[in-house]
Formats: structure tokens, sequence, C-alpha cells
């Protein structure tokens, strides 16, 4: 386990109480706004002192309050992206980027230094201050000044929370890199289930302080069940590789034998991506669809039906491509007589899926 | 200089050097219990924060004669002092005590705004990326402050420059030991036909204070350009 947190900590109005194991790759701490989940980045940064809390990164314990051990942050080697970036306004970008290097007299890498100024696309950037930067910028600047840092792990607080929709798909691109390429494992907190979707290999979900549920994206996504941000953001993962582009701006992919079509994604042929699917964009027909506009469809049976609070249901649809939830109204649950072990069709409007919903899953980086 | 003369040169020249040493010397305890006043959380805060003010609303005349008790060569802190070759009564060491005492509470006021105007949050930054506490103070939180230190720096010296009860009580009116600047103008207008002289030292005055503040604008504005203004 590369990392191991369990901690107890009274906070105004919310008392955190947490346990959980991190693997390699990008572990995500998903909930909504309130649930504590920048408080357990803050414990395992050393920034937060919980009133009770054991923390091991690979095997060293950076705190065990039983028995009186707390490292301090500077000497955790654990990077941190921080929401709002949190560059040094008196440093160019350049002397900001090398900080974490200069302050503990190791010497500056040039390789590593090029490597991480070309992964982030921040060559251009480097004699500018920080007030001259955007937002996305910033942002970026501040991965690559955690980066260079060399940590054993790297905290990523709602890296994308202050930007806009654009610049949320600049950076998203420059975190799936890291994932994949720099090696370093992440603890990555957010309440947009499309960034966990396209980041975490795992997830945790948080929820008023607890742990509700841990473990593989695409088995924590995909579980009716749980809605940490309200079922309007429930959505499934599906892998799915890249078979070729079409001239209608349609690219074709292929999902566990199953067909399907998504506006032009950037990936080349072969290349493996995840893409989210959203439940409120996937209707359930009995039957195979007939006159129907959309392109994709998705036989399977039900696997599970999570009644709703509202009129809202989740149901959960076993097909051959992965698991889908679709988010339809009770109403229709009984009109259908849906219940698990019958056999429908998940149905799929190409366009609902957004290129925010699209992400490489590992390894090559995307050709465009 | 040749309009000043000798006996006024010595006023100018000593006050100089009165106020620029009682400037430096208060400096690094300026910046460090302004720290403490606007980051530290204790019990003795609300007194330190008391005394650090005293000379500020005391009169003058009651700090430089309390001055005089603890650091005259009679004094308890006097006495310790003298035996390791350091007096200050009726020396210009003494006038620049008496003016880093007075000046101590505009100084510390000063920089302790600029401190509080740090965001801790960068801070914690540097202190994932390695830093210690001391780094981080030397490399983050001193740089962002530096306008606050000048200013600091300036308003205390423009307030050893003009230091007159505290001193006068404390080392007296020795011409060319202790009578700075507004001592000399002080003693001028006692004598007649000695107003020229203090409307030449009176000149002298409001040009060094100009000078200064010109200095720190400059300082400050360097300063913030450093700091990205952003």
């Amino acid at each position: 386990m590369t990392l191991s947190v369990a901690l107890h900590h009274a906070l105004p109005g919310l008392t955190l109480d947490v346990a959980f194991d991190a693997p390699a790759g990008v572990t995500s701490l998903f909930g909504r706004s309130g649930a504590g989940k920048t408080s357990v980045v803050n414990a395992v940064a050393g920034l937060l002192r919980p009133d009770r809390a054991r923390i091991v990164l690979e095997g060293e314990v950076l705190a065990d309050t039983g028995r009186g051990i707390w490292l301090p942050a500077h000497k955790r080697r654990i990077g941190y992206v921080f929401q709002e970036g949190r560059l040094f306004p008196h440093l160019d970008v350049r002397r900001n980027l090398v900080y974490g290097l200069r302050v503990t007299g190791r010497a500056v890498d040039d390789k590593a230094f090029a490597r991480v100024v070309e992964m982030l696309g921040i060559g251009a950037l480097l004699a500018r201050r920080p007030g001259a930067l955007s937002g996305g910028e910033k942002q970026r600047v501040a991965i690559g000044r955690a980066l260079l840092a060399a940590p054993r792990m790297l905290l990523l607080d709602e890296p994308l929370a202050a930007l806009d929709e654009g610049r949320k798909a600049e950076i998203l691109p420059y975190l799936e890199r890291i994932r994949d390429e720099a090696g370093v494992p992440m603890l990555h907190v957010s309440h947009a289930a499309a960034e966990v979707a396209r980041l975490a290999t795992t997830v945790v979900v948080l929820e008023a302080g607890r742990v509700l549920r841990a473990g593989p994206t695409a088995a924590v996504l995909s579980d009716p069940a749980l809605t940490p941000t309200g079922p309007r953001a429930v959505g499934a993962l599906l892998i799915a590789r890249v078979v070729a582009h079409h001239d209608d701006g349609l690219s074709e992919l292929d999902a566990g034998g199953v067909r399907l079509f998504l506006p032009r994604v950037a990936s080349a042929p072969g290349a493996e991506l995840r893409v989210r699917i959203a439940a409120h964009d996937v209707i359930l027909s009995l039957g195979p669809p007939e006159g129907l506009s959309a392109l994709n469809s998705l036989p399977g049976t039900v696997a599970e039906i999570h009644i709703g609070d509202g009129p809202g249901a989740i149901v959960a649809v076993e097909t051959a491509a992965g698991r889908v939830l679709s988010r339809v109204t009770r109403r229709s649950v009984a009109r259908l007589g849906l219940a698990p072990g019958i056999a429908c069709h998940a149905i799929l409007k190409t366009v609902s899926i957004a290129a925010e919903d699209v992400g490489v899953q590992a390894g090559p980086v995307r050709a465009g | 200089m040749g309009w000043l003369g000798p006996e006024e040169w010595q006023a100018v020249a000593l006050s100089l050097r009165v106020a620029l040493t009682a400037t430096i010397f208060s400096l690094p305890p300026g910046i460090l219990v302004a720290l403490v006043l606007a980051r530290g959380r204790f019990p003795g805060h609300a007194l330190l924060n008391g005394l650090v003010h005293l000379p500020l609303i005391l009169p003058p005349v009651v700090t430089g004669y309390l001055l005089l008790l603890t650091f005259g060569t009679k004094g308890p802190l006097g006495s310790l002092l003298a035996e390791i070759g350091i007096v200050f009564a009726f020396r210009w060491t003494g006038a620049a005590l008496a003016a880093a005492i007075m000046a101590f509470p505009l100084m510390v006021r000063a920089i302790r705004l600029s401190i509080e105007a740090v965001d801790p949050k960068l801070e914690e930054a540097a202190a994932t990326l390695g830093a210690s506490r001391i780094r981080v103070f030397v490399t983050v939180t001193l740089p962002l402050i530096l306008p606050g230190v000048i200013a600091g720096a300036v308003l205390a010296f423009a307030k050893a420059m003009g230091e007159f009860g505290a001193t006068i009580t404390f080392v007296s009116n020795i011409p060319g030991q202790t009578q700075t600047l507004p001592s000399a103008i002080y003693a001028f207008l006692q004598v007649p036909g000695g107003e020229s002289a203090a409307l030449r030292l009176v000149a002298v005055s409001i040009a060094i204070a100009m000078l200064a503040l010109i200095a720190s604008e400059w300082f400050a504005r360097r300063a913030g350009r450093r700091g990205g203004g952003a």
C-alpha cells in the first residue's frame, strides 16, 4: 500500500473519522463540499494536526499520535497542489519551479526541469511573474513546482475548481500525463464526477466526515446506491478502444465487443480511453430500439435498482461493455416492470458525451 | 557645509549617527516582536503589546527618566553594563538608546501590519516544498514584508531624528556628545541672536526628513515591483 491513512478529528460542525488505503496511481477523495476532504489531505501533508491519526507512506510512519510521532510538513516530501495555486508572488515562474530544490539545498537537474516544463507546456512562461499568468497557467506552474521538488506523493486539492470549463479542459490532459508518465502516486480531492472518472484509479467516497465506499473507480462509480454529489452527477465508467475515425465527425470505439459511437476523440486508433456515461443520458428499452435516432444501444440485463428519495431511480445494467447506469423515474421502473435479471437495452445519444467525459486510460499520450 | 557653524554641523552629524544607530539596532528586535505580536498566541500577548506601545503613550520625559533610573551609572542595568564597558548615561549611545525606545512602537506597528497582510497559505505551500520554518521566513515572509520593514525603518529613523524629551532627560544636552538636532535648536533658541542658527537647523531637519521619505518611497516601489504587484 503506498499510503495508509486513519484519522479522527473534530472540526467545527464536522467530525472526521476516516480510514483508507491509497495504492499506486491516482486515488480520488470524492464527495460534496464540506465532507472533510481537504482536511484529510491537509493531515497527510502535515498542515493539519488531527486529534488522532496514523499516516504511513511507503512504510514510513509520518504520523502516529498514539506514539507521539508527527513529522512536520517540510520533512514529509509530499507535494501539494492547492486549489488556488499559491505561487510565490515575489518570484518568477522559473524560481517558483525550483523553489523546492533550492530550499532543500539540492541541485537543479536540467533534464528533469526540461521534462517537467515540456510536460506542462510552461516553457514560454519561465521569466514571468505569477501576477501575469492566467488561472490555468498558474495551476500548471503550481503542478510543476510540486513535481520538481521530487515528492514521494502528490496531493491535489480540487486543482481545477477555481478554473472555468475551458481551463479545466486545458489542465486535465496534463494531470493524465502525470498519472501515466511521472509515476508519482497522487491523492486527489474533487467534487466533480467527471474529473474523478477521468483521473482516478481508486475512489474513496467521503460523506460527512466518513468513508462511504472505497474501491476501483469503475466499480465505485457504477454503484447505483452511491450518489455522493447528488443523483444528477451519477455516471458509470467504460473502458473502450478507439477503432476508427469516420468522416462524419464520429469516432468508433470498441468496448468489450460492443460498438460505441462518440463525437470525434483526439486519440489515435488503438488507444484505450475511459468514457464516462452520465446516468441521466441513458434511457432504457425492453426490446431492441427501432426507429430511434440514438446510435449507441448496449444490450444487457438489469443488475440492480436503487430507488432514490425523489421521483428518480437509478438502474444498473450489466452489458458486455461493462456496467452502465441509467437514471429513470420510478414510474418508468414500474411501467416497464424492471427488476434484477430483466433483459433490456441501454441507449445512449452520441452527442451527450462531452469531451470532458473522455480521458486516456493509461500508457501512450494522446496523439492530438 | 560652509553655511553651518561647527557646533551646528556637529549636531547634524550626531543626530544622523544617533538616528541611524537607533534604526539599525532596533530592526532585528523590531521584526521579531512584530512577528510575535502578529502571529503569536500566548497568555502574555496583551502585556507585550502594551509594553511595546508604552513609549508612545507615556510622556517622553517619563520615559527618559525611567531610562536614567535603569541605565544610569547607578541603575541596575547601567551598572552591570558599565562593567563590560557599555555606558549609556550622558553619551551619544544613550541618545541612540532613547531614540530607539521611542521609535520602537512605530517601527513594530508598520512591520506588524505588513506581516498580517502576508497570506499564511503561501508559507504553508513553502513548507510542503521542504522549507523549514526559518527558510520559509527568509525566502517567503521576509521578501513579502520588505516594503513594510522599509516603511517601519523610515518611520523609526524620522522619529529618532526628532526625539527630544526622553533624550534630554536621559543624556542631557552636551554639545558634541548628546546635543542632537532638536536639542541644538532648543539651545539656540534659548540664547539671544540664536534664531538664525536655529532656522538653519530647521531647514536641515526638513531636508533630511524629505530625503528619507523619498528614499523610502523608492525602496518600497522597488520591493513592490519585485513582489509582482499581483
